[in-house]
């Protein structure tokens, strides 16, 4: 008598829906929020006593001011103006005296090449200076050495930097080093 | 009738499906406790500046966190509203920096340690004095590849 009667068993295909919609939920949900950043190398800890010597005409020095001037070669000038100021600096197109000097090395890809690599950026500011002014000075110029990388990749390889493989991105990257150098803080 | 019953007899087992749902919870519960994220409880408020030209950062293992900017609104009746650092949990001063460069050098791999990038996030209204001290500070303990952590910036145009 008591095996004839059935319990009835609660309709479970449903639920596997339901867990597969929280999986999903969550795969989608839970990409974790990837750290963006400026990436740069400091130098290595230097004696003070050693006062490294660059040639005036290898440094564009680059002052951010206590109120957020920027002042480029003793010269104050807007945000705008510096990328093209710092790309003519770093590519010297022309062999300018001023500019800084190119000497000729050999690079995977380009052979021997004249490039600027003694040149150095400095950027220099004032303890009291913004860091968002601060920040935006510093990404043009590393916008200026994209720039370069990126027009240089184009007209070798007739593609972006961001196509090229890995060898010729560092072939590039050793044609336009980034030598931005934020320089000792001065005792005033 | 008869049709009914005819398709009946040649009726395939039903597959039983009841375990799928539990293999599915099983992927479920996997996810939701592997990717619970590593965060520390922040203790000084930063706004990212913004900016375009950003380099993600790869592996979070090889990133090691300073956080820079004035205290939460909780902390700051203890701690006052002036800009302040924070290693982990705890707010520090400049001269903990080295110990805890060290010590986070210490717990990587030793074929890592050569990658370890330090990401700051600083406030974008903090003054660079403070900036300046902890760059001297990184570069003491020889933590040179930094990361100026920012955002990306909508309206590119500047002029």
């Amino acid at each position: 008598m008591s095996n004839n009667r059935k319990v009835p068993q609660p309709n479970t295909s449903s639920t596997a829906d339901i867990a597969f919609l929280l999986l999903i939920f969550f795969l989608i949900t839970t990409t974790m929020a990837t750290d963006t950043g400026l990436s740069l190398r400091l130098p290595p800890p230097v004696d003070s006593d050693v006062e490294q010597k660059v040639e005036e005409r290898n440094t564009l020095v680059v002052l951010v001011s206590q109120d957020n001037k920027l002042m480029c070669e003793k010269k104050e000038i807007e945000l705008w103006e510096l990328k093209d100021i710092a790309k003519e600096f770093i590519e010297n197109p022309n062999n300018d005296i001023n500019l800084p000097k190119k000497v000729l090395v050999n690079i995977d890809f380009f052979g021997e090449v004249e490039v600027t690599k003694p040149h150095v950026i400095s950027l220099q500011n004032d303890r009291g200076t913004n860091y968002s002014k601060f920040i935006e000075v510093q990404n043009e110029l590393i916008a200026a050495y994209n720039e370069l990388r990126n027009e240089l990749s184009i007209k070798t390889f007739g593609k972006t930097n961001a196509e090229l493989d890995e060898d010729r991105q560092k072939a590039v990257i050793d044609y336009y080093p980034l030598k931005i150098s934020e320089a000792e803080p001065k005792e005033y | 009738m008869s049709k009914f019953k005819k398709s009946q007899k040649n009726e395939s087992g039903e597959l039983n499906a009841s375990s799928m749902s539990d293999i599915i919870f099983m992927l479920l519960f996997f996810f939701m406790t592997v990717t619970s994220m590593k965060e520390v409880d922040f203790k000084v408020k930063f706004d990212l500046p913004q900016a375009t030209e950003l380099t993600k950062l790869e592996k979070k293992s090889l990133v090691t966190y300073i956080y820079i900017g004035p205290p939460t609104v909780r902390n700051r009746a203890r701690m006052g509203s002036e800009t302040r650092i924070q290693l982990n949990d705890k707010y520090a001063e400049i001269a903990d920096i080295q110990d805890y460069i060290a010590q986070e050098k210490g717990s990587m791999k030793e074929e890592d340690q050569p990658y370890m990038t330090v990401s700051l996030k600083i406030d974008r209204d903090t003054k660079m004095g403070i900036v300046n001290d902890v760059k001297q500070a990184l570069r003491k303990a020889y933590a040179l590849k930094i990361s100026y952590a920012a955002n990306k910036r909508q309206n590119e145009q500047l002029r």
